[in-house]
């Protein structure tokens, strides 16, 4: 990680009222995570204490202390998907790649994950595909996003 | 000029639950074969007209009015254009005028007016649709006077709680801070609800309107809209407008030429569901964890960064233009008892039409599922619809009858919330569901109050019991006095509410808590 790289994002965003959260996504979208380095780094330029930092990145969902894959699939299980048969393509996934939502795989190429709700409740079963929005998955179209990202 | 070389203007839906299934590439599939064929096409990507059943939704314009063709796969894009389909010819998808279309002829838009039949980012179309005329209107009055329509049109907050805008308008305005804010919450985690995503990304422009004029009622100069990070392409939308309205002179130093400041940003959540929660959302904007503050102080006095804040939801301020435009005698009239104006309903889940129904409130449950709604999508029975999001009650089909208002929705132990409506069929297993209401709370609680960080943990544990046979009777009893300590003592709503598809389930579907085969479970949770 670099320390003047995490600095350079602060003092684009240090004007901003509550920069904390805008400076985290800008972390995690330049380095793909929020490292645990950076966390006495921004700490230290918002005269913020460790553990006001780290307390922020940890409550967040979104922030993650390690890379993802190189495709993020998540898969929503909110009541709507459940509906119309979210499950089946959490199992589906657990049975075709062996891989529970939270786990990256061993090459690195596929992260899988839940998500509650991405608003598109009436073309469900729902992902999200590197932040791209997928609907009326079934399976078979499930493991075609897959199988993609596991061949690149 | 030869009609074949006029450019056809054709619509292809940039709303990104159209683009989920295709939109784009119906979009460059048209562009090709308009090409190949020597036609002149204009591609206007506007918002989803909400039959999302239809999407990708092509529309063409012709002389007859705008005629939908759908739902519109890329490989069916050759075959369409051949059969004439610039020209509104026949096909088997083709729909016909789609104002026409009863589904939507139907509906009574107000605050969903140009979604789905403008360019979302086009300033332009925005002003020829009847944009700002509520902004410039309310320019000519005095706040107290914009802060008084707003208060008699009767508009109740859209994000679920139904506050009355106006009166919390008024409790901002009176405040004498000079530093005040308009925080919009859109932060829209409801699953089965998606009207907030839909108008962000059909209507932008309007939002900004609403808000500029909440900003002027009370006084504030600065303005953020927290939207969550599952929408980026609403995130998108947003500052393309935001960035768009300053060029026009919509924001910034002296709105429209008045002495009216106002600045607005985009802030975009991490994927918390309790930031839908207002003074979690403030927090959050703060630059914290998203930990729910008690009340009092209300956030109207003691709100963003301690100052006097507005908090409303998309719909309320979206709503209010037309408010302003029209007056608020106009949007009182429509509605019932206490909830005036008009609901954007969202239907969702196993349903065969989904989509936005906006019409006015007291439209029955059984209204929208049967009638607008068609049934479910599996063909299968509806055999329970969930009202007003995860914290919202599972009504059976004998509660059809009940009418779409907040006050007949509370004495029937549910609620209207922010408008969703999810859908199951006789598939559902509801002490599944009932379960997944703790399991979700549990996941999502900020963990600032116990009845809600703990109660949700042992709340799965019990329904766990219940199902798996352990001392049944007991554990229900148990499970419902979990149910009060979390109504009566969680710090808001998302453990108070957490009992009510909970207690919903047990009481409609009682049958579904006999014990039988332990509650699968997805790996990895709960």
């Amino acid at each position: 990680m670099s320390v003047a790289l995490v600095r350079d994002i602060v003092s684009t965003y240090r004007g901003q009222r509550g920069a904390l959260l805008p400076i985290l996504h800008a972390v995690q979208e330049t380095l793909g995570y929020v490292p645990p380095e950076a966390i006495p780094v921004l700490a230290e330029e918002l005269n913020l204490s460790r553990a006001d930092v780290h307390g922020v990145v940890s409550f967040y969902h979104d922030f993650r202390s390690a890379p993802a894959g190189r495709t993020t699939v998540r898969i929503c299980r909110g009541e709507a998907c459940q509906a119309v048969g979210a499950e089946r393509l959490v199992s589906h996934v657990q049975e075709t790649c062996g891989m529970s939502l939270g786990d990256t795989n061993a090459d690195g190429s596929l992260t899988v994950e839940q998500v509650f709700c991405l608003g598109n409740c009436a073309l469900g079963p729902a992902a999200q595909v590197n932040g791209r929005l997928r609907g009326r998955l079934d399976e078979a179209r499930l493991s075609a996003i897959l199988d993609e990202a596991v061949a690149q | 000029m030869n009609v074949l070389t006029m450019p056809v203007t054709v619509y292809v839906p940039r709303d990104s639950a159209a683009r989920s299934v295709g939109a784009d590439d119906v979009a460059d599939a048209l562009v090709t074969a308009a090409a190949r064929h020597g036609r002149s096409i204009r591609v206007v990507r506007n918002g989803s007209r909400g039959m999302l059943w239809l999407e990708p939704l092509v529309e063409v314009a012709t002389l007859d009015g705008r005629i939908g063709y759908g739902p519109v796969a890329a490989s069916d894009v050759d075959g369409l254009v051949a059969a004439g389909m610039f020209d509104g010819a026949a096909h088997p998808q083709r729909l016909g005028v789609v104002d026409e279309l009863p589904w939507l002829a139907a509906q009574n838009r107000v605050t969903f007016t140009r979604v789905g039949v403008t360019d979302p980012l086009s300033p332009d179309d925005y002003l020829r649709y009847g944009g700002l005329v509520g902004l410039v209107r309310a320019l000519e009055n005095s706040p107290a006077d914009v802060v008084a329509e707003v208060t008699e049109s009767g508009l109740r907050g859209r994000g679920g709680a139904g506050f009355p805008a106006g009166i919390k308008w008024k409790t901002v305005l009176d405040c004498a801070d000079e530093l005040k804010f308009v925080c919009c919450n859109a932060d829209e985690g409801d699953s089965g609800t998606f009207a907030d995503r839909m108008l962000m990304e059909g209507d932008p422009f309007l939002l900004i309107e609403g808000m500029t004029i909440a900003a002027y009622a009370v006084g504030a100069t600065e303005g953020y809209i927290y939207i969550r990070s599952e929408y980026p392409d609403a995130v998108a939308t947003m500052r393309a407008a935001i960035e768009i309205a300053y060029g026009r002179g919509w924001l910034g130093d002296n709105v429209l030429g008045s002495s009216l400041n106002f600045d607005l940003h985009v802030r975009v959540g991490g994927g918390a569901y309790i930031c839908g929660e207002e003074t979690s959302m403030l927090e959050s904007l703060e630059g914290k964890r998203g930990m729910v503050r008690a009340k009092p102080p209300i956030p109207a006095i003691h709100g963003l960064f301690g100052k006097p804040t507005v908090v409303n939801n998309v719909l309320t301020l979206a709503t209010v233009p037309t408010v302003l435009a029209h007056g608020a005698q106009a949007y009182q009239e429509l509605g019932v008892e206490r909830s005036r104006g008009t609901q954007v309903f969202q239907l969702g889940g196993n349903i065969k039409y989904g989509g936005i129904v906006e019409t006015a409130f007291g439209i029955t449950l059984g209204e929208l599922v049967d009638g607008y709604g068609g049934g479910t999508r599996s063909g299968r029975p509806v055999r329970a619809v969930q009202v007003g999001g995860p914290l919202g009650a599972y009504l059976p089909r004998t509660k059809f009858d009940l009418p779409m208002d907040y006050e007949a929705f509370a004495a029937a132990s549910a609620m209207v919330g922010h408008g969703g409506i999810v859908v199951f069929d006789e598939t559902v297993d509801m002490a599944a569901q009932a379960r997944f209401a703790m399991e979700f709370c549990a996941a999502e609680s900020c963990g600032k109050c116990t009845p809600c960080r703990v109660g949700a943990v042992r709340g799965v544990e019990v329904i766990d019991r219940i199902t798996s046979g352990e001392h049944r009777d007991e554990n229900l009893a148990l499970l419902e006095d979990l149910c009060d300590v979390m109504t009566e003592g969680s710090l808001c709503a998302m453990g108070g509410l957490t009992p009510m598809p909970v207690r919903s389930a047990i009481d409609n579907f009682p049958d579904d808590f006999l014990a039988r085969q332990p509650i699968a479970r997805t790996e990895g949770t709960t």
